[in-house]
């Protein structure tokens, strides 16, 4: 098990260079600068400002000392908001999107399996139809039409919730963002879960444990382990997704998530915000396909030793 | 003609054809196509006009201008005329009336007729000898807003129409992009097989491990406003899984004996690629191009959504749902109606996408 982690996470470094690589040039390709104003600064405090940050020095020096102070877990001051690291920036975000995330996952997770389950069981009658067809409708409405409604309907109408905000994290802030995340995930899932239990509960060991005359409640659990890969293999980018924070349902919410923070720092060209929210987005996606990898090796035992 | 000697494109419609899902997922697209690119003409607004005494009017078959408003409408115009609109009778869609004033009047204040969006152009039918008093007819312009029109008073039904073009348009481009990139690549790697292979498939697995959506921000914050080459951008990003589908399916075919033939004939790889291996690995490519569809039509209406994408004046699906979001509490329809074109338009796509990549299983019936 050692060796198999320590080999993927070898592998994830030339990942994670091209990563920071293509994201520093990009950025860096983009017409204007971090210290653009409307009123254009006079030449010699731009001349000051651009030595501060490093910025007079030729790119690949910039390069090479981005990286340099990367590896030791410096990801630089911020350029937009003043007096503030871009550690302190991100470590102020990612507790936002990582509650929103945790809790949709969890939601997701727990709606679609348990209505994948039901609609294998239920497999052509009315229940699965239903079932299939509302996951059609959540997989295919977007994300920023969903909340706009849920917004009017349960913030502007009923008045049960407040319509944004994150006021510390109140439970009842919370309420819609991960609703709308939830929602196409659930959908997602579910989907998922009834086709694979219908693959396995056709195999050979289910039918042999279904002659063997075992209860119903056994079988389903021999089945939902069968039918949990292709459940784990789509959580794992998707987790990754989800806890770095979801851009747009930041945005209507008005939380101050770090996909938000992503955003506004590409369109203030501020260099370092938008390279440390690469690196961390980047970061999660590694994470999580290695523990996506170690669940496949727990559950599947021709996995671990393959 | 038996089912067998038919050829992989005449199976496949046929049995796409046969399927009632697949017809009625087909129908929608074409009937969206066609609104998209007719429809515009046919709906008697121009998409940028602006009415100003309509804005935020709610969809209804009605007819515009409403009976009960004509009056005060014709109030408001004498007063920026600076006359009086006495005797006012509304017949058979036009209407007279007297304009009178303390002094004489002069008829070029008639263009406020021409310019406001319930009157056409006003004729004087008779002229006081001391010029303070016109006789004038004007004729009534008739207009429906069948989608309702938004906070400018453009029309809605318009615009989702001209939106839809920029949106289904990108939507192709893009895939077609992915699709040039994904085929070629995975063609390649799939042919060449041994190291070149893996070397080319590993950078596919670094790739696929890119946040994908940060760096099409980046990407559209690079570009900036042009969106064409933003979406030569997203293509470029999407080609990933064509790559994967077509290097699959040019493993198996690179063993193939019409392969082989060829090989000892002589013909270089390039002409292999092109004669071979690429014909013979479109079918699942077709099926995951139709699929891309509908995800880049997405990501479009997303970007826009957020302001990186399309920019006005210019529109598009996600710019108008992203205005209708801003302006929910008013005039709902305004999100309403451009999402449910898209919602209709993407479930469409998925399902001929889907019912595409059964069609084209070997083992259909």
């Amino acid at each position: 098990m050692i060796p198999f982690v320590l080999r993927r996470l070898v592998q994830a470094v030339p990942t994670l260079f091209l990563v920071v690589t293509l994201s520093f040039f990009l950025v860096r390709l983009a017409p204007g600068g971090p210290f653009d104003l409307e009123r254009p600064l006079a030449p010699s405090a731009m001349e000051n400002l651009r030595r501060v940050y490093g910025l007079d020095q030729p790119l690949p020096v910039q390069y090479a000392r981005y990286l340099g102070a990367l590896l030791t877990g410096d990801l630089g001051p911020s350029f937009s908001v003043r007096d503030l690291s871009v550690a302190e920036l991100l470590g102020r975000g990612l507790p936002v999107s990582m509650t929103l995330g945790a809790l949709a996952l969890l939601a997701a997770l727990v709606l679609g399996v348990g209505l994948g389950g039901l609609a294998a069981a239920a497999k052509g009658r009315p229940l699965d139809h239903a079932v299939t067809a509302l996951g059609t409708v959540a997989l295919t409405v977007p994300g920023f039409v969903v909340a706009p409604l849920l917004q009017i309907a349960f913030g502007l109408s009923l008045r049960w919730l407040p319509v944004g905000g994150w006021e510390g994290g109140a439970p009842a802030h919370l309420v819609l963002p991960v609703v709308t995340l939830a929602l196409p995930q659930a959908a997602a899932i579910a989907r998922l879960t009834r086709n694979a239990l219908l693959d396995v509960l056709a195999t050979q060991p289910m039918r042999t444990l279904r002659a063997l005359g075992l209860p119903r409640r056994v079988i389903a659990l021999h089945a939902l382990r069968g039918a949990a890969l292709p459940v784990i293999s789509y959580l794992g980018p998707t987790a990754a997704g989800l806890l770095t924070g979801s851009v747009v349902v930041e945005t209507i919410f008005g939380l101050p998530g770090i996909g938000r923070a992503f955003v506004d720092g590409a369109l203030n060209r501020d260099y370092t915000l938008v390279m440390g929210t690469v690196v961390l987005v980047a970061v999660f996606v590694v994470a999580f396909n290695l523990l996506v990898d170690l669940a496949y090796a727990l559950v599947d035992p021709r996995v671990r030793h393959a | 003609m038996s089912a067998a000697s038919l050829s992989l494109a005449g199976r496949t419609r046929r049995r796409l054809l046969a399927d009632p899902w697949a017809r009625a997922g087909l129908a929608v697209l074409g009937l969206i196509a066609l609104a998209c690119l007719a429809g515009p003409a046919l709906t008697g607004h121009a998409a940028e006009r602006i009415a100003y005494d309509y804005p935020r009017t709610p969809p209804s078959l009605a007819v515009y201008p409403r009976p009960e408003t004509i009056v005060p409408a014709l109030e408001r115009l004498a007063l920026r005329m600076r006359v009086r609109a006495e005797d006012v009778a509304v017949a058979d869609g036009t209407v007279r009336l007297t304009l009178a004033s303390d002094r004489p009047i002069d008829e070029r204040v008639l263009t406020f007729f021409s310019r406001s969006d319930l009157f056409g152009p006003a004729a004087v039918a008779a002229r006081s000898a001391d010029g303070r008093r016109l006789a004038v007819t004007a004729p009534v312009r008739e207009t429906r807003f069948l989608l309702g029109t938004d906070a400018l008073g453009r029309d809605l039904l318009t615009r989702i129409l001209v939106g839809g073009r920029v949106s289904l348009a990108l939507g192709l481009l893009a895939t077609a992009v992915a699709l040039l990139i994904g085929v070629a690549y995975g063609a390649l790697a799939g042919y060449l097989g041994g190291a070149a292979d893996a070397a080319m498939m590993r950078l596919v697995d670094i790739l696929y491990a890119l946040p994908f959506l940060v760096f099409v921000i980046l990407l559209v914050v690079v570009f900036g406003r042009s969106v064409v080459l933003v979406f030569v951008a997203v293509g470029a990003v999407e080609w990933l899984d064509m790559a994967r589908i077509v290097r699959g399916e040019a493993l198996s075919i690179r063993r193939r004996d019409y392969v082989r033939a060829a090989e000892a004939l002589g013909v270089s790889t390039g002409a292999i690629l092109r004669r071979h291996v690429v014909p013979n690995a479109l079918g699942p490519v077709v099926a995951y191009a139709a699929l891309l569809v509908p995800k880049v039509i997405l990501l479009e209406s997303f970007l826009s959504f957020l302001g990186l994408g399309v920019q006005e004046p210019m529109t598009s699906w996600g710019v108008l749902i992203a205005e209708g979001a801003r302006s929910i509490e008013t005039s709902p329809w305004m999100l309403v109606a451009p999402a449910a074109v898209l919602v209709a338009t993407l479930a469409a796509l998925n399902l001929v996408g889907d019912r595409l990549r059964a069609a084209l299983e070997p083992g259909a019936a």
